[in-house]
Parts: C-alpha cells; structure tokens; sequence
C-alpha cells in the first residue's frame, strides 16, 4: 500500500507510521540537554533580580559575596554594559536599549541586575543572596491602555513614549464594505499572558578559546541567527562564535531565544578564563527569562450580510511587550499573513499597537501571535452567528474559501497555496457524528447542567520568509528565510545528512532520514542525520513558523535529488547509454529496456569514490551535495500599503469540543474534543498527530489555566508551577483526530507545517464552547484565560 | 556545613560518596553519580521531571536530600533497559507510540509507569493516568503517552501471562 501525494506520486517512506529517529536516545535516558554537558573547570551562574518593577540602581555592593569560598565573580549591568553592545530589537527602536544585566534602571520586577559566578550552582546562590543593591523605586506601569496615557510612567525615559509600535493598515475597500453592509457588530475580546512554558528551563554553556579565538556555545536554543545576535553584542566577528547544534532542547515552542543569558555567559566564561554555565532555576525562568507570550487586547468591528456573509473586519489589537523590545512585537505583524482566516472576507482593517510596560519581557510563542488573532476572528464569527441566529456550523461553511478558488489571495497581499476546509470541516462533523453530539449536549442541558459545543476552525500559515520583518521595520530588508540540507554518500555506500540546527522535540532528524530515503529509496533507518555546528554549517533559520517540513524538507530532497542525479550519469557514462534510457530504482541504475543490465549502488558508489578514470569528465569526486532551498514564493518586499506575501504554506484545522461547567466552582471539564487537520502531506504521522495533540493541551492551557497574573504592586504573582497551571493529563481529554491531505503545490512533496496548529484553533475552539454553555443565561465571556474563578463570578451576576 | 558520607544503590550498583548535607538527590544523580537521564523542570515538587523510584516508591527526586538516600535504593531511567542494553517492554512501547517529543518529561514518564506496571499489570485508563498524573509533559498532550502504558501492560501480560503485580501492594500513590 502507498499512499497518494501531489500528482499521483506514490510513496515509500513518506507518509507512513515509522518509528522516530530520536526517541530512541530520550528513552534511554540519554538524551544530551545542556545540563547533561559540563566541562572540566566548570564554573555556574546565580542571579540578583529586582524586586522593584521600576527602580533607579543606585548602588551595588559585592564585597559580602565575593568573601564567600567558591564565589569567582560578581558582575553589574554597569560593567556588562561598558563591554558590550546592545541585544538586537525586531524594531528600529535605538532609544530602548537592552543588555542582558540592568544598567541604571531596573524595569520588571525579576530583571537580572547582577550575575554571581561560583564553582556550583549551589554557592552562587549563596552569593547572590549577598549582593546588596540600593534601589530608588520609581513609579511603574503593568496595564497597556494605561501605558498609553500621557502622564504614564516611561519604561524607557529615552523613547518618550510606552508606544513603541502603532501603525494602522487598510486592506481593501473597508469603509465601504462597513457601509453597503446588512448590520455591524462590535466587541473587545482579551487575551492574557500566557506562554508556551517548556519543562526544560534555558540553558547555556559557553567556553572561550584564547588561542583560537573561538567561543563555543552549547545551549538549549531555538533562535534564527543565534550566532550572529551573540558575536554582535559581544563585539567578535561572528565566525569568532561557534554554536553546537547537537544538543537536545526540552521543549521550547517558540520561547527558547536565549540571547542575553548567551551574551552574559560569554562575556563571563571570555573575562574569567573558564567554562562558564547558566541553567535558570524555574523561579528565574518564570521571572526573567524569555518566558512571557503575547497579552493583547481585541477591539474588533465586523460588517456582514443577513445570510451570513461576513464582509470586513476592522480589528484593532494592543499588546503589551513588556519592558524591552526583542523580536517580541513582530508578534502583530505575523498575524497579517492570516488575517481574514480561513474566510472570503472582501476587506479588513487592521491597527497593530505594541506598548512596553513594567513587566518581563514577551518572547516568540507558537504560531507567534497568531493564537491570539485567530481567537478573536474566531470569536467574530461566532457573535455574528449568535446576532443572526445562525448555526455556527453554517456560518462557516458560507464564509469558507471554496477548494477551487486557490490559490487565494487575501486583502493583505498573502496567497493561500491550497486548502479544502469544507471537506475537512464535514470530516471533523462526521467523526464527532454532530447530531449525537448535539443530542448530548442538550441532554446534559436537560439535566440543568451547563454544557456547550465548541465550533472553530483555524489556518497554520507555514514556511514563512519572515516578511514581518520589513513590513514592521523597513531598516530591516529580509526577503529569504532558508533553510540548507547536506548529504554525503560514503565510501561504504552509507548516508549522512547534515543540518544545521538543534530541535526541541519536532522530529526533524525523522523528516530529514524520511525525505532523503523517499528520494533516494534507500531504507530511512540506515540514514543518519548528525547536528554541525555554526561555522561548520550552511545557513540555517531555526526551527521556527512552523517551517521546517517545508523548508528542511526542501533541502533535504533537493541534495538528495543532486546525489540521485549524479548516480544516474555514473552509470550512464559507464552503461555508454543516455540518461533517459535508464531508471534508478532503489539505488541501483538499470537500463529501462533491459533490465538485468544494470549498475547496483556499491559499484557506483565505488566509482565514485576511488575510481576517478570511470567517473564522466570534470563530475566532482565523491557523493556529497548540498542544498540551500529558498522560501517558495519568497523574494519580495512590502508595498506602500503593507501588503507582502508572508507564508507560502497554508494548513487547515477544524475543531470541536464539548465541555461542561460547574455551576458551583465554574470550573470547565472538556468532555470530548475532535479535530479535523489538513497539513498536505504528512511526513510521519505519528509526529504530526503528536503535535497536534501537544498543541491542543496547549492550546486548552492558554484558554482555562495559564496565565502570567500581575498585582498592583506590580509584582509577578504566578511564577511557578504551583501558581502557573500547566494541564495534567486529567484536564487534557482524549482527542479523536481525521486526518485530511490537500498537497501544496509548492512543497517537494507537498507538505505544510503542523507544529502550531492544535494550538492555534484550540483556544479559540474552547472559548466557543464555553460562550455555547453561557448563550442559554444570557452570559458572555471574551477573556482569556476563563479561569474557574472568573467564570463562576459570571455565573454569580446571573444567580444573585 | 560539613560533607556526609552516604551510601546508595542506585540501578543495582552500590555508591559510597561524601556529599553536601544540602546537595539534593536529584543532583547528587546527575552531578555526582553522572547519571544525567533524570532531569530538573521545577525544583519544587509539581512537574516530576525528576522521578525516580526510591524503595520501590516513585519519588520526586528534586524534594530529597541525598543524605536522605543513605542505606536505601533508587532506580533511574538508565536502569530499565536490560543488561544488554536492550530496551525494556516498556520503553519500547514509548518509541513505537512516539509517546514523546523533546524527551525532558521522558524518563519521569517512564520511573512512573514503570511503577504502576511493577504493582498493576492491568491498570484501566483511569489508573495510568492517576499514576502519570504529577507529571506534567508539555509536548505530547498525554495521549501518546498513555496509549505506550497501556500498550506495554498487553505486551507484558501476553508475554507473561501469569505476572501478578509485584512488590508493595498497598503502595500509596505521591
Ligand atoms: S523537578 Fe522535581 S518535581 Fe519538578
Ligand atoms: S516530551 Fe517534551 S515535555 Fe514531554
């Protein structure tokens, strides 16, 4: 049996259940995380943080730590910062400086003020407890709109002003289409601050090599251009930086950058003449580590027709960064890609504003920041579902953008490859037999209990080129986001892929042995894939925008087709007959009309490589290649206007779960959850399915539990996992999952990404479900996250 | 405060170490004995990263000191496999279930399951979720998690049909 992929082809590997390449290690207890790797000479790092969310640093005195036996150093933000530059900003913001230590000003309570390093973890924390700093706290700001005002405190006195992004883009004829319009609706929808919160804290490990004049790094990273930020802060050439990808990330989903712990430990492991490490301990990881997502606020406007149709949207989203920039704000931006959904909707209006605040500072989360947009075009339809008694189900399938309409660009300049969200929405509606499902629900509501279905679908835009960045910051001209795979052939006929970044859990070991086998026939389990390191690889871009099926999909097969390409004309050149007169079948190349003559793989590996006389004339030596692939329709900058094709790759998700509150506690328990999920071809199923299901616990964290909760004193209030609630197995229900495959047409084998997507539908999947539950008391809620206590005091304005 | 010495047993093996009376167990694996499989996610006893088994019982290893450990027996992740360092039935139930991704909550995972297994060869879905209920993953969303438990306790039964649940009956459960 072979399973079906764009034009008919048929795989062998692809598409099938395999086991993974990298589970075997990670059972064995041998997986290689960065606290597994130490250095003889080791020295480890502790923090001083700020208590204050504003304070003036007056004062730091060291002297009480440094008598303690064990502790090496103590270093300010005042000496970091005469060292060395400061960390990059995803916007042109030269007035929001960052270092990885506060200089002058503290501006979260949590921010990292002084670094104590000692011969274990233990003393060090010994250490800092003895720094004594002299804080003049300043006024403060936590709440976005309130940053705004004019008279709001500055986060950065420099800037003039908390805003450090607002731009308002048009997409379309929207004040028309407001106009000719049956009815408007209006709403604010929240999103707290939640995150993506991997198990595994940050991590690094750096030594500096005098006599090379090398630093080499070992951490648990997923950032692009890693290197380059580092050498750059720390004033080296980045060929002066060498970041081993051979280590094991425990979970990062986005949060994972990194780049001041790095920049803090090369600068200590370069002064002090020693390796030095830094593992965040939870408390510091929650605090002041990249640990916060997006916390925005929806004002949305939407324009429809009495049958349904949904004409424009204005939406005008406010995010809190928190106290620095980062690449944080470019998490508005990303949403434009996606902006209409998975909808015909003719116009849209969209107003980005990023504020800074007095809290930690927001990082990239998965699908960065598109869960957010997505539950609030979600919560749209849904409210113009309710406002025309429509079925929310059918509100959908009008709106929906039809399977031969593609490719379909929407308002914003984006082009959908390729979809087909009505059948994958039947798909979902069969499995979960919805008229059962419906039955249940009103029977439980029969019963007096609050029960309610949840209808929501959900676009993963994959592959992206990063188009956000010119879009927020035209300084910034990005057009390419590639991604390189090298393969080599050896001398005894085995394969070698290379790629050249670490991975936190996505399986790209698998997709890279899975796609070199496809191409080359050969079994995927003799494959092996091996992580360079910085200087020793071609350019890579991260694990991130769920990209790496596509784009190290894409170059995987295409070094894979150079070395098949090559083995065809070794042995055309030796068989003395034209390349279309032979076929390659699982590495040996035979002549098509006569079979039994043939070359097998050892004999043309073996020409190859020792036999230079029978090789064509001028072909390299040896079996290697490699492939650098470029973002599929890439290449191009903003218009005027801000539209840009941001993703090539569209994946669809369709969800419905079924869920009940307790009156007493408000309390939600998810009783059943389905999913439909369309990401093309699927390189390993189990992978795919596996991080769907990741994704939508999740996404189900971010809806009912999770969130970063401030108090006035502006003071983190949940900063661990005892406050912080990540979902246990017993708040995750069993999800049932159809799969569905619309190849994209620009992939190698028509895959789209799918690391997001469970997360991206889900909590708006819930939120619906939760408001289906309310509709019958006349209760709304558009805030995330829908804690017990939140609903219950809902459900008390009702009762009492 | 001076060192103590303690000795263990950890994976059948017999340890004598001086250690800090503050060092905690979990470090005291990873640090001194090298045995790094067992991991670090809070520190403070919710997520069980950490687990291990201590007697017989899943423990959290990041809420003991090692002195603590003096004269008893733990194992690990690295001790599941066979001494032929083929994997045990349950570990290969994790692979062929992919019930993993980044493989940090992993081995807890696994010191947990392998626990409830060793007492209840035949745990219904609600037991194997009680038993991995202190232990939090953030990639898989369980799924795959407890369909290798529940994988591993058919193989293990077909392939023993006579097993019964070994060890402390009345185990209480952290
Ligand atoms: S590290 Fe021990 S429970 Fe989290
Ligand atoms: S596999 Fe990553 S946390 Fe469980």
């Amino acid at each position: 049996m072979s399973s079906e992929a764009p034009e008919g082809r048929r795989f062998r590997y692809v598409s099938r259940k395999r086991r993974t390449k990298e589970d075997r290690r990670f059972i064995a207890g041998q997986g290689r995380f960065v606290a597994d790797i130490s250095l003889p000479g080791m020295k480890h790092v502790a923090l001083v943080t700020s208590p204050h969310p504003a304070a003036r640093i007056e004062a730091i005195r060291t002297e009480e730590a440094l008598k303690i036996e064990g502790v090496l150093a103590v270093i300010t933000g005042e000496e970091l910062a005469r060292a060395t530059d400061p960390l990059m900003s995803g916007l042109n913001l030269p007035d929001v400086r960052r270092f990885p230590l506060a200089v002058d000003r503290a501006r979260y309570a949590g921010e990292w003020v002084a670094a104590v390093v000692a011969d274990s973890r233990y003393i060090a924390e010994d250490g800092a407890e003895l720094v004594e700093v002299d804080y003049d706290p300043l006024p403060f700001v936590v709440d976005a709109e309130e940053a705004m005002n004019e008279d709001a405190p500055a986060v950065h006195p420099a800037h003039g002003t908390n805003v450090l992004y607002q731009r308002k883009f048009v997409y379309g004829a929207v004040d028309d289409d407001f106009a000719a319009a049956d009815h408007r609706l209006a709403f604010r929808a929240c999103w707290g601050r939640s995150s993506t919160v991997p198990i595994e804290t940050f991590g690094v490990l750096a030594e500096w090599h005098p006599g090379t004049g090398i630093l080499d790094v070992w951490a648990s990273i997923q950032m692009p251009k890693y290197p380059e930020q580092i050498a750059r802060a720390l004033r080296l050439d980045a060929n002066c930086v060498r970041v081993h990808y051979d280590v094991d990330v425990g979970g990062s989903y986005g949060v994972k950058r990194g780049i001041k712990h790095t920049v803090l430990v090369g600068y200590l492991a370069r002064k002090l003449g020693c390796p030095v490490r830094l593992i965040e301990d939870r408390l510091e990881n929650m605090t002041g580590g990249d640990a916060h997502g997006p916390e925005r606020i929806f004002d949305v406007e939407a324009a429809f027709n009495g049958d349904g149709e949904i004409r424009s949207l204005r939406i005008r989203a406010l995010d809190n960064v928190g106290a620095y920039a980062g690449r944080a704000p470019l998490q508005l931006a990303k949403p434009i890609g996606a902006i209409v959904g998975p909808y015909r909707i003719n116009s849209v209006e969209y107003e980005a504003i990023s504020v800074t605040t007095n809290k930690t500072v927001q990082e990239a989360v998965r699908g960065f920041g598109q869960s957010p947009t997505n539950f609030a075009i979600e919560t749209a339809v849904d409210k113009i579902a309710r406002a025309l008694d429509l079925d929310r189900v059918e509100i959908r399938k009008r709106n929906f953008i039809r399977k031969d309409e593609f490719p379909y660009t929407i308002p914003s300049g984006s082009e959908y490859d390729s979809g087909d969200y009505l059948t994958v929405q039947d798909k979902v509606l069969d499995l979960a037999d919805f008229p059962a499902l419906l039955a249940r629900r009103d029977a439980l509501r029969a019963e007096g209990t609050l029960a309610g279905i949840g209808i929501s679908s959900c676009l993963e835009p994959s592959g992206g080129n990063a188009a956000f960045e010119p879009l927020f910051n035209p300084a910034n001209e990005t057009t390419t986001w590639m991604e390189s795979c090298v393969t080599k052939i050896d001398l005894a006929g085995t394969v070698t892929s290379i790629m050249a970044t670490a991975s936190a859990g996505q399986g790209h070991e698998t997709l890279v042995a899975t796609v070199t086998a496809e191409e080359l026939e050969r079994d995927p389990d003799g494959i092996r894939v091996v992580r360079s390191d910085s200087l020793a690889s071609l350019p890579s871009n991260s694990p991130v925008a769920s990209r790496m099926a596509i784009m190290l999909g894409g170059a995987a097969s295409g070094a894979a087709k150079i070395l098949k390409r090559k083995l065809i004309d070794i042995a055309a050149h030796n068989l003395q007959l034209p390349a279309d007169r032979l076929v390659y079948e699982g590495g040996n190349v035979a002549v098509r009309d006569d079979p039994g003559k043939k070359l097998a793989w050892d004999e043309l590996v073996e020409i190859a490589h020792r036999k230079y006389h029978q090789m064509p004339l001028g072909m390299e030596p040896g079996l290697q290649a490699s492939y650098v692939w470029e973002v599929p329709k890439g290449g191009e900058l903003p218009d005027a206007d801000g539209r840009v094709r941001m993703y090539p790759c569209y994946s669809f998700e369709a969800h419905i779960p079924l869920i009940e509150i307790d009156r007493d506690t408000g309390q939600v328990k998810i009783l059943e959850y389905f999913i439909g999920h369309d990401c093309g071809t699927m390189i390993n199923p189990d992978i795919v399915h596996g991080m769907v299901y990741g994704g939508i616990a999740h996404g189900i964290g971010a809806a009912l539990y999770e969130i970063f909760a401030y108090n006035e004193d502006g003071q983190l209030l949940t900063g661990t996992f005892m406050d912080y609630l990540l979902p246990s197995v017993h708040e995750i229900p069993d999800i049932k999952m159809v799969d569905h495959s619309t190849p994209s047409p620009l992939t190698s084998m028509g895959q789209k990404g799918t690391g997001e997507g469970g997360y991206l539908g889900a909590p708006a999947a819930v939120a619906s479900a939760v408001n289906d539950a309310l509709a019958p008391l006349g209760l709304e809620l558009d805030a995330l996250p829908m804690r017990p206590g939140d609903i219950e005091a809902l459900l008390r304005t009702k009762s009492g | 405060m001076k060192p103590r010495e303690i000795s263990v047993t950890v994976n059948a093996k017999h340890y004598r170490s001086e250690v800090p009376p503050r060092l905690t167990l979990l470090d005291y694996l990873r640090e001194v004995l090298g045995l790094t499989g067992t991991h670090a996610g809070c520190e403070h006893g919710v997520c069980g990263a950490c687990s291990v088994i201590f007697d017989g019982q899943p423990i959290r290893s990041c809420l003991m000191f090692a002195i603590q450990a003096d004269g008893h027996e733990v194992e690990t992740v690295e001790g599941l496999a066979g001494a032929d360092g083929g994997l045990s039935p349950l570990q290969d139930a994790f692979w062929e279930a992919h019930a993993l991704q980044c493989g940090y909550c992993t081995p807890g995972m696994l010191m947990a399951s392998h626990a409830l297994l060793r007492a209840n060869p035949d745990p219904t879905e609600d037991e194997i979720k009680e038993a991995i209920g202190g232990n939090l993953c953030r990639c898989t969303g369980y799924q795959q998690i407890v369909e290798a438990v529940r994988l591993a306790a058919k193989r293990m039964r077909e392939a023993d049909p006579e097993a019964g649940p070994e060890g402390n009956k009345d185990r209480v459960d952290e």
